[in-house]
């Protein structure tokens, strides 16, 4: 058990650092100079003075540090939580503009997620045991699993918002609204984040399903479920097996989308002007806010590094030949 | 099982955008109740307790009837409060939250006591006497003194804020002299700049600035700051900023004015579309940003008005200038630079690429504000308009002969091939550098438009250092904005010696002209009110600019404004308020708050 949490979470670091260091390098070879840039949006400041500010920014970034010493006040400021300031939101520290934005990009992923897989796993097992729902289901999960998010999200936009006018078009609450503990704002909060949801759970519905379906068909046509049934086991027990063994890939699949996931619910909150992570990202490379952009794929690296962690731990809990493997057996 | 988790984790994640968008909130103080008179008029009708027993929430929603819905200013999350941060600070933090000692109106050239009841020069032009306007209060209730206005001069010596008042400015001291008079020594007074700080710059409450005038001056944000200004702080988030009216204003008794909106929510600027949208729709107010198409947004039906009702539909607020690198052959020959100004068919840009919502600029580059400073006679005869065969034969006289792809080569021989370039993104200038590409090139100048993101821009611009000749061959720039004093368009163009570095924000053409540095320190150095004088020295400008065309001015671009009229009209235009209708920083206290004063709310339908 030691061990392998050891080489995952060795694995892990290592390929923090790699991808921090990387995430670190790429805004440095831009062609430009951030400041610059700046400067340039200043405007009507004298020459003298604006010398004098340029030397402010300068230091209020750290750019004015040769490129080994930026590299270790970045590792240094990184392990105390600090991602430098953003020009974005005019010096202002990268982790508050983040953190704003964290709690609508996580409310919309993890519903999305969670709830899609749940959705899309259950009506695809569902769907490989009854014809019609297999007829209906899996046309429309594959034309679902096939949809960019961006593109749902402006259908979803279209109809629900601008023609049925059910749910607002963007933001992440009304203007006419300060956030309080009221069951207006709970209310228009709630749906404002409906169509981001539905755009992103819908898609991902899709996928899960069809996978699950096929799974299942697979898992049911397989030697031991065809071994059960000679033997005379009820069919309950047959599908709960097949289900178990089905659910593993499903995970890993898990795992491994969670990466496009992430970056679809970036395009999506743009659609909809909501106010998370992925509208924060599409701000920071409009003003080429470096070092806020860094922040952001510094902190989809972590989101993504530890769902996988979460998704290895769960992998263990479900698949009784991990756990004899950790303790050194052969399955 | 499952679904039970799921369902609490879907709303444990709902109820943490709550917490964190109340906590946000509470971060920067925003209930009001507790500071400042207005806020807490604001507040306390409503703080009575509803029948249901939870208390009524009417201070968190803004009735539409009431609020005006402001966008186009904010390109990010408003992020500080503090006036002095100029390039910075949230939408309406000079002009609503704070005050100027004057404020000026550049349509008609007047200086409008503010917060100051008047400023007078001595005979010798070198003291400069304010009178402070007495009545006034702070938004925390404590008296505006002399003290403040003194203060406010004196923060301009700290290096962090950019300002030159204290060098080349002139000023040597600030003195409050008792608690209504201010008395300001200068050396060698540079009168434009000083006429410019006077309805430019805030004044600030010494009570809370004093302590934080060190080098870090800039990191105070300053949220829900104290003011003068006929708004304060309500609250502000990712995108948008919140202002409630300040009932104890000022100028409601001193000047009877009256600011009609009780809410200003500026929304920050998304998407071209979502803007649109919302404007089109209603939910915003006022808008003041770029729209291609503006004719059919005005003629939809929307009930959305411009500051012209028709052609050119929107006032002019900077030139949009072509800057040459005068250090780099062929551009630094004046013929050839005249020659490609007589090549380029700048109507073409006016009505294909903008719909006719600016105009061609005066070959001075001088705004329409500054028309009493244009020598007519003078420009009638150097300056230049758009005539491709006139631009051959110049091109030709020049020396300049055409090579065997019909292009004009170099004297020597060597093809020219010149690039331009805008920053990506910005689709009016990106289809306008297209447009003189092509009437370049009948003339036979070969331009190449190149689009690379802003920041490459500024690199390609800037000179790296003193002597080193910057990389580009042309580009569009329009640094200058209206304002009180055609000096600061010569000191755009002229300026000496060259900046350079990351600030560099003069003279990008690297045009060396002593004399005419000369005459733009003079014009500093000269009087407001001395119209005469202004207009004999910049006569002599127009002379050099028109003869060696450091810089060809192209086009007024806009004060861009959309409004709709559906709950707030009486809005600036020609016809009827004549003042500039935007958000943008400086305009507020170019007549823009008057603009408030002026609209009235539309009675609901029937």
């Amino acid at each position: 058990m030691r061990r392998y949490f050891g080489r995952k979470l060795f694995t892990y670091t290592l390929t923090f650092f790699i991808a921090a260091t990387i995430d670190w390098l790429i805004p440095r070879f831009m062609p430009g100079d951030p400041v610059a840039g700046l400067m340039a949006k200043q405007g009507g400041l004298s020459p003298e003075g604006a010398a004098a500010l340029a030397q402010y920014y300068n230091n209020l970034f750290g750019l004015d540090r040769s490129m080994p010493e930026q590299f270790i006040n970045f590792w240094i400021a990184l392990l105390h939580g600090d991602l430098g300031r953003s020009v974005y939101v005019h010096g202002r520290p990268v982790t508050e503009a983040i953190m704003g934005a964290i709690p609508y990009t996580l409310a919309l992923l993890i519903p999305a997620i969670l709830l899609s897989w749940w959705a899309g796993n259950s009506f695809g097992a569902l769907a490989a045991r009854r014809k019609w729902l297999d007829n209906t289901v899996l046309p429309i999960g594959y034309i679902l699993t096939a949809t960019p998010y961006m593109w749902l999200g402006l259908v979803l936009a279209f109809v629900l918002g601008f023609s049925l006018r059910i749910f607002p078009l963007s933001g992440g609450y009304g203007f006419n609204l300060e956030p309080a503990l009221t069951w207006r704002f709970f209310t228009d909060l709630v749906a404002h984040w409906m169509m981001p949801f539905l755009s992103l759970f819908m898609v991902m519905f899709g996928g899960w399903a069809i996978g699950m379906r096929n799974m299942i068909i697979y898992e049911l046509e397989s030697d031991y479920s065809r071994y059960l049934e000679a033997l005379g086991a009820p069919q309950g027990l047959v599908r709960k097996y097949a289900f178990h063994n089905a659910m593993l890939p499903q995970i890993t699949g898990l795992a491994l989308q969670l990466g496009v996931i992430v970056a679809g619910s970036l395009v999506t909150e743009i659609v909809f002007s909501y106010p998370g992570i992925g509208m924060l990202l599409f701000n920071a490379i409009k003003s080429e806010d470096y070092f806020l952009l860094q922040g952001i794929f510094l902190f989809i690296i972590i989101g993504t590094l530890l769902a996988n962690f979460v998704v290895d731990i769960v992998y263990i809990m479900v698949d009784p030949r991990t756990r004899v493997g950790m303790r050194g057996g052969t399955a | 099982m499952e679904m039970g988790k799921s369902r609490v984790i879907a709303l444990l994640a709902v109820a943490s955008i709550v917490a964190s968008a109340c906590s946000s909130s509470t971060a920067t103080p925003t209930t009001g109740a507790t500071t400042g008179p207005g806020a807490s008029t604001a507040v306390v009708p409503n703080a009575a307790p509803s029948a249901t027993g939870l208390p009524v929430t009417d201070s968190t929603v803004y009735p539409r009837a009431e609020t005006l819905y402001t966008t186009g200013k904010q390109w990010g999350p408003p992020s500080t409060w503090n006036p002095l941060d100029a390039g910075n600070y949230a939408t309406g933090t000079l002009g609503l939250q704070y005050e100027t000692l004057f404020m000026y109106d550049p349509l008609k050239d007047v200086y409008t006591p503010w917060l100051a009841e008047s400023g007078t020069w001595d005979s010798a032009k070198t003291t400069y006497t304010i009178k402070v306007r007495s009545g006034v209060k702070w938004s925390d209730g404590s008296a505006f003194t002399s003290a403040d206005v003194a203060f406010s001069i004196l923060a301009a010596k700290n290096p962090a804020l950019g300002s030159n008042l204290w060098t080349t400015g002139g000023v040597t001291a600030a003195d409050a002299t008792d608690a209504s008079t201010v008395v300001v020594k200068f050396t060698n007074p540079a009168y434009q700049e000083w006429g410019q700080w006077l309805y430019n710059s805030a004044i600030v409450p010494k009570a809370v600035f004093e302590a934080k005038n060190t080098a870090d001056i800039l990191k105070f944000t300053n949220a829900n700051g104290v003011g003068t200004g006929p708004y304060t702080y309500k609250t502000a988030a990712a995108d948008r900023m919140v202002w409630v009216k300040n009932p104890n204003w000022w100028a409601t008794a001193a000047l009877k004015l009256d600011v009609k909106p009780k809410y200003i929510v500026d929304i920050v600027n998304s998407s071209n579309n979502v803007a649109l949208g919302q404007l089109l729709q209603g939910g915003v107010d006022l808008s003041n940003n770029y729209f291609p198409g503006v004719k059919s947004i005005v003629d939809g039906g929307y009930g959305v008005t411009t500051y012209f009702a028709g052609v050119p539909y929107m006032l002019g607020g900077n030139t949009a200038t072509l800057i040459p690198n005068t250090t780099k052959k062929p551009l630094d020959d004046p013929a050839f630079r005249k020659a490609l100004a007589t090549a380029i068919d700048t109507n073409d840009i006016v009505t294909k690429v903008y719909g006719s919502i600016v105009t061609v600029a005066d070959p001075t580059g001088l705004l329409p504000n500054f028309s009493k400073y244009v020598d007519v006679a003078q420009d009638t005869a150097l300056g230049f308009s758009f005539d491709t065969a006139k631009a051959k034969s110049m091109l030709a006289a020049a020396g300049y002969k055409a090579g065997s792809d019909g292009f004009v080569t170099n004297k020597d021989g060597s093809a020219i091939k010149l690039t331009l370039e805008v920053p990506d993104g910005w689709s009016d200038w990106m289809q306008a550098e297209s447009s003189i590409a092509a009437s370049a090139a009948k003339a036979g100048i070969k331009i190449d438009p190149q689009h690379p993101d802003f920041n490459t821009v500024v690199l390609n611009r800037n000179r790296p250092d003193a002597t080193t000749a910057p990389k580009f061959d042309l580009q569009i720039n329009n640094d200058v904005q209206i304002g009180n004093t055609p000096w600061t368009w010569y000191d755009y163009v002229f300026r000496s010696p060259l900046p350079f570095g990351t600030s560099e924000n003069r003279n990008y053409e690297g045009y060396k002209n002593a004399d005419a540095w000369a005459l733009v320190q003079k014009l500093d150095n000269t009087p407001v009110e001395n119209v005469a004088a202004m207009k004999t020295i910049t006569s002599a400008l127009q002379k050099i600019q028109l003869t060696d065309m450091p810089v060809i001015p192209l086009w007024y671009n806009g004060i861009w404004a959309q409004m709709n009229n559906t709950v707030w009209t009486g809005w600036p235009s020609d016809k009827g308020n004549q003042v500039l209708p935007a958000t943008w920083n400086g305009y507020w206290n170019m007549g823009a708050v008057l603009m408030l004063t002026q609209i009235t709310a539309v009675p609901p339908a029937k």
